[in-house]
């Protein structure tokens, strides 16, 4: 799992079947000082909840499809929850 | 696994539901000397890490979903021990 910014959103009106009625947002994923790294990428909203410039966190691979009501999508990086905090220790 | 340190924590209020009550850790990755090797990775903790100390991180999502018996979880990243030593032959 990993931060992640939500950049954008994404609409597609033909999709593959499991993928009617999943919300997609474009997220940038962050190292852990909230600085971008790496391409942007296209996830699925597990919450329903999440919104452009919220700090988020997403999980990739199978697990992501794992986040959805259905099991068996086709989903690659899922959101799975909209970050309150992030605490470092002092010197790390 | 993956060596790594536990470096901070992340809050998370709305979340999927199996990650309700979990703890989030903020852990980045070390080479075998302990060393960032500067990635990270936000894992759920199954063992009382603590701040600093050096973990054993599992980043499977099957193996993660049988420690917690939790199948069905996203959960793919798991603190599945507490690191006491490390030594290279």
């Amino acid at each position: 799992m990993q931060l992640a910014r939500v950049t954008g959103t994404v609409v597609a009106s033909v999709k593959a079947p499991g993928l009617t009625g999943v919300k997609l947002l474009l997220v940038q994923p962050l190292d852990r000082h909230e600085r971008p790294v790496g391409d942007q990428v296209v996830a699925a909203d597990a919450i329903h909840m999440a919104g452009p410039g919220e700090l988020v966190y997403i999980v990739a691979a199978r697990e992501a499809a794992q986040a959805m009501p259905d099991t068996f999508v086709p989903v690659d990086h899922a959101i799975l929850g909209i970050v309150d905090a992030v605490t470092e220790l002092p010197g790390s | 696994m993956k060596l790594a340190r536990v470096v901070g924590n992340v809050v998370s209020t709305v979340n999927s539901p199996a990650l309700d009550d979990r703890t989030l850790l903020l852990c980045d990755l070390l080479d075998p000397a302990g060393q960032p090797t500067g990635g990270y990775l936000i894992a759920v903790d199954a063992v009382g890490a603590g701040a600093g100390e050096m973990v054993l991180l599992l980043d499977e999502g099957n193996s993660a979903r049988q420690v917690l018996q939790a199948p069905g979880a996203p959960i793919r990243t798991l603190i599945v021990g507490i690191v006491d030593e490390v030594s290279e032959a």
